[in-house]
């Protein structure tokens, strides 16, 4: 509620509460009963009009109410009042019973862990390889993949630009069982700094991204590639003196026709120019250790199952 | 307060509610009352229990989001049927109204028939109408006592088995009944079965006609509903008055001899002989008691009947009545009656428990693949809400060359829903850049009848 800097709303919202409230009760009891003037013969029980006159002669007919609807509505009034002491309702008044949206949102997700979380946990003491035999932990780690994993990495796990495929066997921090684990529960933060002061002219550049096309036999210039190789050393650090990569560092493998952002010459040089950073982020405080697990053994299913054979 | 001076008068805006002690009446439509009473009533209190291969045959199962209804199983895509059920029946309700008013309110509406359930057992318990105005004049003892507590002891139970039927239309009842004998029942089943037991208790048991007369809005909007060719129950002014005992002294009296029998067995405390109101609920026994009376006192009967307003003004013959039945407005609404019905189950026979849901991936448009193929990625969202798993076979065309890139078949467990990802590829070249319109089809491979196709698009870059 620090929304408002001024304790004024709160005050006006109050107020206007309880004065409506209250204002209906008192509505209610004062229109309960009518004076009405009567003729000097007449009996009172059977004054058959609410008293009220229009244009001189024209009277309403009562027709009165059951008695049992009246008291239903002073019953509305207590229910409000009652319920605006408990629960809150009246400006940033908390309730009597302290009740929050977020601490009942709190208890319904526990709920949930205490109903769903068995049907994980069961996996959690297998290992991953025995996981991703079971068909019913490969349909859970589907449901998963595509909830929290295809908005990134496509329905079909193959990725596309800057999202890395997940069905080859090309994996830039390692695809064994457990690192795929640590890489879904911690994320990975995938930094390339930006080469092109440190390889000098935009010709360098150019040379040495031909050289890296060269590494995979991709299309490239023979000759600009010669001159790139001696400016590779650079890039060496991370990616290795024949480009083949560093998993420990997340750094690709150059030597493969597999590119994250695109391996045209154009699409190189962008990324030796300008760097590139990348983020999977981590799922380990959202989804919790069991849930990835069952992940981690469905991407690992994807390039190593007996399925993989389908995956043509 | 202070005591108003003598030419004023305090009118109190509310009042209370009047006992109604509704005399018991055998008679034609009493008995018909009683037919629809075991009718309805049997197929509310019994359905639950019926089974239909291995489940419940009626089941409304919230939490599963499912509902099964016999042989057909309900998903939330087809809320379409409720909706359509519900005009159904508002057309129905419109219809039965024009041509015989009120005869859902008196012998079918759940609030006359389990009012008439629970004015059976008072009959039994407190006796006749009398009997019931003495003991209730009567200061409180033990007969009082024991008379009274009998009968609440009595309608409770009644409603809390009510309450528990209705509750096994949503939980299955032999597992609620399990719950309930070993009193384990789950937070929600208690609230929902003490609500529907107090809710038949206090409408059927105390408030009655209040109900009709101050909470439904149908008997409100009458007047729209019926016009002067209308089937009422009404009394015959003509030949009624002037009423009166037939005594020798006064020879030029009408039929009635305001016995007032059909003020006693009314349930909603009317005199009909004050014409149409609309607390008349259209129960009609008020018929069978002035019926009975005027066999008594060897005069015909119909002094009270069904009739319409322009028949007893203007004298019509049951012949010209019953021809008046057929008039525009009951054409109309039966035509639309019958046009919605026939569409209603058309759609229901020609139903596929299967549907498919496409959802195209949108992190990427389109890949180019080996042989310079197009490939785009879909998830096919398919609903398997039959009760048998099914082998499917997944077709797409649309493209020439147009093919699935992962297995064709998939097998989808009944009453489920499965995400399916697939690879559509089209060869280089083929179809026009942007977007081009495909289709996917479903196949179960063992029933031929059971598919389904949807649209969706294949986009090709320039």
């Amino acid at each position: 509620m620090s929304d408002f800097t001024s304790g004024f709303w709160n005050i006006y919202i109050t107020g206007l509460t309880i004065i409506s409230i209250i204002g209906c009760g008192v509505l209610l009891w004062s229109q309960s009963k009518v004076k009405v003037e009567k003729k000097p013969d007449q009996d009172p029980a059977t004054v058959g009009t609410t008293g009220h006159v229009w244009d001189g002669d024209l009277t309403e007919l009562n027709t009165p109410m059951p008695r049992w609807w009246m008291w239903l509505f002073y019953l509305t009034i207590v229910f409000a009042l009652v319920y605006l002491y408990l629960y809150p309702g009246l400006g940033t008044y908390a309730g009597k019973l302290g009740w929050k949206s977020s601490e009942a949102y709190q208890g319904e997700l526990k709920k949930a862990d205490a109903d769903y979380g068995p049907l994980f946990n069961k996996y959690l003491q297998q290992d991953i390889k025995t996981v991703a035999a079971d068909p019913q932990a490969h349909v859970m780690g589907e449901r998963l993949f595509l909830t929290y994993c295809a908005q990134c990495h496509g329905s079909d796990a193959r990725g596309s630009k800057g999202f890395p495929n997940l069905t080859d066997k090309d994996w830039l921090y390692g695809g064994d069982p457990d690192v795929i684990k640590t890489t879904i529960l911690h994320g990975r933060n995938g930094q390339m700094p930006s080469m092109a002061a440190a390889l000098g002219s935009d010709k360098d550049v150019e040379n040495v991204a031909h050289y890296v096309l060269s590494l995979s036999d991709s299309t490239h210039d023979p000759i600009k590639a010669v001159f790139g190789k001696s400016k590779f050393a650079v890039c060496a650090g991370c990616h290795g003196a024949g480009g083949t990569g560093n998993q420990a560092l997340g750094a690709p493998n150059l030597s493969d026709k597999i590119w994250l952002y695109g391996g045209g010459v154009e699409t190189v040089m962008e990324t030796i120019r300008k760097g590139r950073n990348n983020t999977m982020p981590a799922f380990e405080s959202f989804l919790g250790e069991a849930k990835v697990h069952v992940l981690a053994s469905y991407v690992w299913s994807l390039s190593n199952a007996p399925s993989n054979a389908e995956q043509k | 307060m202070d005591k108003p001076p003598p030419d004023i008068a305090v009118v109190k805006m509310y009042a209370a509610r009047e006992d109604i002690y509704p005399r018991e009446i055998k008679g034609r439509y009493a008995s018909l009352r009683w037919v629809c009473l075991w009718l309805t009533q049997l197929v509310f209190y019994g359905v639950p229990w019926l089974q239909w291969n291995g489940r419940q045959a009626v089941l409304f199962d919230l939490g599963a989001r499912k509902f099964y209804i016999f042989g057909i199983v309900l998903w939330p895509q087809d809320f379409i049927y409720l909706a359509a059920l519900l005009i159904i029946c508002a057309y129905a309700l419109f219809l039965f109204t024009a041509v015989a008013g009120r005869v859902w309110c008196g012998f079918s509406c759940p609030q006359t028939v389990y009012t008439e359930m629970f004015l059976w057992i008072e009959r039994r318990i407190e006796g006749t109408r009398s009997a019931r105005m003495r003991l209730d004049r009567q200061p409180w003892g033990a007969e009082k006592l024991l008379r009274k507590g009998s009968k609440h002891a009595v309608w409770i139970a009644l409603s809390l088995w009510t309450g528990f039927s209705f509750v096994g239309y949503f939980t299955p009842v032999h597992d609620l009944m399990h719950l309930v004998t070993s009193l384990s029942l789950g937070p929600w089943e208690t609230f929902w079965i003490l609500f529907y037991s107090f809710a038949t208790y206090g409408n059927a048991g105390w408030m009655r006609e209040q109900v009709c007369k101050y909470m439904c809005p149908y008997a409100r909007f009458q007047s729209a509903m019926i016009d002067k060719d209308t089937l009422i129950i009404t009394y015959d002014r003509e030949r009624g008055e002037p009423r009166g005992a037939k005594t020798k002294a006064a020879q030029k009296t009408g039929d009635c001899i305001d016995c007032s029998m059909c003020v006693q067995v009314c349930p909603t405390g009317i005199d009909i002989r004050n014409g149409l109101q609309y607390e008349c609920i259209g129960c009609a026994a008020c018929i069978d008691a002035c019926n009975s009376v005027m066999a008594k006192v060897d005069l015909p009967p119909g002094l009270i009947r069904y009739s319409t307003e322009r028949a007893l003004t203007l004298h019509l013959s049951l012949q010209e009545m019953r021809r008046r039945v057929l008039r525009p407005r009951v054409l109309a609404y039966t035509a639309l009656l019958v046009l919605i019905v026939a569409g209603f189950c058309t759609a229901l026979a020609l139903r596929t428990p299967l549907k498919l849901d496409i959802i195209r991936d949108r992190g990427m448009m389109a890949r180019e693949v080996e042989d310079g193929m197009i490939e785009n990625v879909y998830r096919l969202q398919i609903m398997n809400t039959g009760e048998t798993a099914h082998r499917f076979q997944i077709t797409v065309s649309g493209i020439d060359g147009i093919r699935l890139a992962t297995p064709a078949e998939v097998e989808i467990e009944g009453a489920t829903t499965r995400a399916v990802p697939v690879r559509v590829r089209v060869p280089h070249g083929a179809g026009g850049h942007g977007a081009n319109k495909v289709a996917f089809e479903l196949n179960a491979v063992d029933d031929p009848l059971l598919q389904v196709q949807e649209k969706a698009v294949f986009y090709v870059p320039r």
